[in-house]
């Protein structure tokens, strides 16, 4: 179906070099010469994907990307459990990010747990004109007072926050002294902070470092015996449940989850952290901070792996296994038997109905490259990819580990371009976001929401990629692409029409 | 093992097993959780009158509010206008908040550009982001038209749309007789509603009064046509199609502004339309000239309205008509401006609204119910309970204000089904869920966040607002029109029934009421 498995790998390279061209030609000049470093086609052998990354995306264009709210309180804080998050400043950034990520937990929302509780100090003129410390303050009162049984708070800033000029460091020490060291913990993550959501990950992962683990008394008697099997899942934020996919097989190994960061997460097991033996590392993009952090502290090595699909999933056990005695070695091998069959059994289900199938991605900071394996288990090819805020190491490990020779590769790509990529490559599969998800439907090509799972999941381990594969086939093997013509209506021209 | 390639479980059923089970039995450990006894004692405690208390005492926090902010109003109103792009200036990961909020909602695209503020906009001021963007935008999406609105951190810095629209312009980024409405829409002040409102008001005044002083202003020539304003609706593509459908029957010539319903549902055939239907530029230019203006919904159109009535125009507005009454005023008013017969067929459909309600109301009547969301669409719901003899009993809006307080009193006041009914503006979820639990209601009609409050206190809800996630395409289907208040009735029906068949349907024990006609 695809064009591209008809071609030569280096036709399929001058292909995408003169699609690259021609898109940059709807740019006034500057805003081409600034786009055409975002946009390459991969070359086997090169360490990384030849784009920049990282860099302020370009007024107008119809960026994807979001803001460090978006990836402090939306990602890293927000799925903590048992702590209140308050989205300090007006409303819309907590109303919008209210409950739609799908960090699955297990407790009684309202009185213990509050993930799906939308906190926000709705600022009003008022508090932009005068501050809002003494509003923050009276929050914290309030907090206490209705949801006794929290663990802590944190302050996640939106815009204003660093504009008006507010002291939340203050209020937080203050207040947490009132309330007997409590936590409370202030982040700077306003909005227009950073380039993307990544700045958002790094400060939240700094306020970790700064407001909970530099605030450990050393000498505090553990909460639970240690054993030299203690792992800690950093970064997996259990969308659909994809944490617990994870750690079931971690434990069938012989292994101990004491904290998982943050999906499911509670501050004890953040405050846990320092004692465990190997952190293990999914989401390197937006938790590699902390990791590296409690190396350099704690001494505590890590690992990055990757549970999409059985080919990275045994390869990834294999690796964490490494970091231990033959008995977890052992158990790496007895859980890799153990899912065989189930592996094998879908596979044999889906890949006839997907082999060849073509893919193109665009995903946050670690699924562009992650999935790349999971479909490639199903025998399908993705042919384009790219990350909405990736910096330059995830394109060395895109490029060193992921990619085919020839990929389309496109950072901080806009709307635009996007349509025109898929327009003109005919992909069998889209995995992007929400925003993209519709776009991509009316062109008629099947699409899969790929953070939110399209409110499926988990697509982690091996329970995971059995639903990974279902929903990937339900998707381009739905029967309704194939009535998306009126039947009066001649086909003729590009299948996939993007707007005008 | 529970899962297999021939019945693969997903979230819904995998996590139900003994070996889930079991891992998250023995992941609390590590939690440091609270002490079962105390989660419950708190939990029955925040069902207390005493809790209630302290939580309508609150002063500062807002704990599931039901309202957004500004720019989300200004974004909805904008698309509504012919191949128009949304351009909000400030920072970026608000448009991306703004376009996943209505594509959750409508399950459609939705189109929106940002200037892209960061760090140093911040410091120097954002003229530059708008210079290059509105190149960019204008060179990239083709559009007709760009209606500029501002984020919370564009407001705080005081960026001046004018100035940075004229400069822009004076830099070639548009050409100069190029449409760039605007409106200031800080996320400080009001909500989404309010947003709405002075995206229209920056619209209107665009083309009604000289295009930022670079055109004369228009001559108002008045003509028989009627305005309709629908306001920020999670219905707007159901309830424009059919307001247009009932204005063509009356014969009356009119204009939609902000006319989204198209935008918002566009077809699957291998094309994506980034642009959709709207009111062309030349009718929104032309509206200066229509005899009168009716807004759909008082509280989106404060300052719009007022601004059209300053041009000479007659202006009527409503609160979200709904049901019988709130139909024949809407419809007599039609008549009334435009001097146009109400046919027959319009007649019929309201009869069929009344044989529907004496068929149904016994289901109903002194029924309690709990309303939430915009101040337009609560006072309309609740309008139309109480002509079906069900009592509003608590009707919260949190981005309602005293005025709206106010109407909503001398409404319940009104009827005997609204004695000892309250309306409470400016509140949340979270007091909504002490009043559930202290004042408890039979049913609960609200937003895809009311789940929540069902879940909590037990109260079946009815999903009636914006936004809707969690169920699929009832935007489609009007609310307005006769049409729209039968569509409105079948959905509280439906729900009562479902909640005495779950009632009465234990084998051998309730069942003696699991009755096949009802």
């Amino acid at each position: 179906m695809s064009l591209a498995t008809t071609q030569s790998i280096a036709e399929i390279r001058a292909r995408n070099k003169e699609l690259i061209e021609e898109v940059l030609k709807v740019y006034p000049e500057k805003t081409a010469k600034r786009r055409a470093k975002h946009l390459n086609v991969h070359q086997a052998g090169k360490s990384d994907c030849g784009v920049k990354s990282n860099i302020k995306s370009i007024p107008g264009v119809m960026t994807i990307r979001g803001c460090a709210y978006a990836g402090s309180k939306g990602v890293v804080w927000g799925p903590i459990k048992d702590m209140v998050h308050i989205s300090h400043g007006p409303v819309g950034c907590g109303q919008y990010s209210w409950g739609s990520r799908r960090n699955y937990y297990v407790g009684t929302t309202g009185i213990d747990s509050f993930v799906t509780l939308q906190f926000t100090s709705d600022f009003q003129e008022k508090d932009i004109v005068f501050g809002g410390d003494k509003k923050l303050i009276k929050i914290l009162d309030e907090i206490q007072e209705l949801f006794p049984l929290n663990n802590g708070i944190t302050i996640q800033s939106e815009c204003p926050i660093g504009l008006i000029g507010d002291d939340i460091e203050a209020v937080s020490r203050a207040k947490s002294k009132e309330y007997g060291g409590k936590t409370i913990v202030p982040v700077r993550c306003e909005g227009f902070r950073g380039v993307s959501q990544s700045l958002g990950h790094h400060i939240a992962n700094d306020a970790v470092r700064d407001w909970i683990f530099d605030q450990l008394e050393s000498d505090a008697e553990p909460k639970f015996e240690p054993t030299p099997y203690d792992v800690a899942i950093i970064g997996d934020y259990n969308i659909g449940g994809d944490a617990w996919s994870s750690r079931i097989l971690l434990e069938e190994m012989g292994l101990r989850v004491i904290a998982q960061w943050s999906g499911d997460g509670s501050l004890a097991e953040l405050e846990a952290t320092p004692k465990a033996k190997l952190n293990i590392l999914h989401c390197y993009r937006s938790m590699n901070y902390i990791s590296r952090h409690m190396e350099e502290k704690f001494g505590i090595p890590w690992c990055e792996y990757n549970f999409f699909g059985p080919s990275k999933i045994a390869e990834s056990l294999r690796k964490i296994a490494g970091y231990f005695d033959d008995k977890i070695k052992e158990g790496a091998e007895r859980v890799i038997e153990k899912y065989q069959p189930l592996v094998n059994a879908v596979i044999a289900k889906y890949r006839p109905r997907l082999q060849g199938k073509t893919v193109m991605l665009y995903v946050g900071g670690l699924r562009p490259r992650h999935v790349i394996g999971a479909y490639e288990d199903l025998g399908m090819e993705v042919i384009g990819t790219g990350y909405e805020f990736g910096h330059n190491d995830d394109y060395q490990r895109t490029a060193q580990h992921y990619v085919k020779d020839s990929t389309l590769i496109y950072d901080d790509v806009n709307g635009y371009e996007f349509e025109r990529f898929v327009e003109k490559l005919q992909p069998d599969l889209v995995g992007s976001g929400i925003k993209e998800k519709y776009v991509f439907q009316k062109m008629g090509v099947p699409f899969r929401q790929m953070h939110s799972w399209d409110y499926s999941g988990p697509y982690h381990g091996y329970d995971g990629f059995a639903i990974f594969a279902r929903d990937m086939d339900m998707a381009v093997n739905s029967p309704v692409w194939k009535k998306t013509k009126a039947p009066w209506k001649e086909a003729s021209g590009p299948k996939l029409l993007a707007a005008e | 093992m529970a899962q297999s390639a021939e019945h693969v479980l997903d979230h819904l059923e995998l996590f139900r097993g003994p070996e889930y089970q079991q891992m998250l039995a023995k992941k609390k450990v590590f939690e440091n959780p609270r002490d079962h006894a105390e989660v419950e004692r708190i939990k029955e405690w925040t069902k207390t009158a005493e809790y209630r208390e302290k939580n309508f005492a609150r002063e500062a926090l807002a704990v599931n509010p039901a309202k957004a902010c500004q720019p989300l109003g200004a974004v909805f109103a904008s698309v509504g206008f012919e191949g128009t792009l949304p351009f909000v200036h400030g920072s970026q990961g608000c448009v991306a908040y703004y376009r996943s909020h209505l594509s959750r909602h409508f399950k459609e695209p939705s189109s929106c550009v940002s200037s892209s503020m960061t760090e140093d906009a911040a410091v120097f001021g954002g003229l530059n982001n708008m210079i290059d963007g509105l190149a960019n935008s204008y060179n990239m999406y083709k559009p007709k038209m760009i209606a500029v609105s501002t984020t919370c951190m564009a407001e705080v810095i005081g960026d001046d749309l004018n100035a940075f629209i004229k400069t822009s312009k004076e830099k070639g980024s548009v050409p100069a007789d190029f449409d760039v409405p605007f409106a200031h829409t800080p996320a400080f002040v009001g909500s989404h509603v309010t947003g709405y409102d002075n995206a229209l008001k920056g619209i209107l005044e665009h083309f009604w009064d000289g295009k930022a002083g670079t055109a004369p202003k228009l001559e108002r020539k008045q003509n028989g046509a009627i305005n309709i304003i629908g306001g920020f609706d999670g219905y707007t593509v159901g309830n424009l199609r059919e307001i247009k459908r009932i204005l063509a029957l009356m014969g009356i010539q009119h204009t939609i502004l902000a006319d989204n319903s198209e935008v918002f549902d566009t077809p699957t055939d291998g094309e994506f339309r980034m642009y959709d239907g709207g009111t062309t530029l030349e009718d929104a230019a032309n509206a200066v000239h229509s005899k009168a203006t009716i807004s759909m919904q008082q509280w989106c159109t404060e300052k719009t309205l007022p601004f059209v009535a300053e041009h000479g125009q007659d202006v009527v507005s409503f609160n979200y008509p709904v049901g019988l009454s709130a139909t024949d005023d809407f419809i007599v008013a039609l008549s009334g401006i435009s001097g146009k017969e109400i046919p027959e067929q319009l007649a019929r459909e309201r009869g069929r609204l009344v044989d529907a309600i004496a068929d149904s109301s016994a289901h109903i009547h002194g029924k309690k119910f709990a309303i939430y969301g915009d101040p337009d669409l609560c006072y309309g719901l609740a309008a139309f309970l109480l002509e079906l003899g069900a009592e509003p009993t608590h009707v919260l809006s949190t981005n309602g204000n005293k005025a709206w307080h106010e109407k909503m009193q001398v409404l319940l006041a009104s009827s005997p089904f609204g004695q000892g009914c309250q309306a409470y503006p400016g509140r949340d979820l979270w007091h909504m869920r002490s009043l559930l639990f202290t004042e408890p209601v039979d049913f609960l009609i609200g937003n895809t966040y009311g789940k929540y409050l069902e879940r909590d206190t037990g109260t079946p809800l009815i999903r009636i607002g914006f936004p809707i996630f969690d169920r699929h395409h009832h935007h489609r289907s009007p609310l307005w029109g006769y049409q729209g208040g039968l569509n409105v009735l079948v959905k509280i029906l439906d729900k009562i029934f479902d909640e005495i068949d779950k009632k009465t349907n234990v084998l051998g024990k309730t069942d003696y009421s699991f009755d096949i006609i009802r």
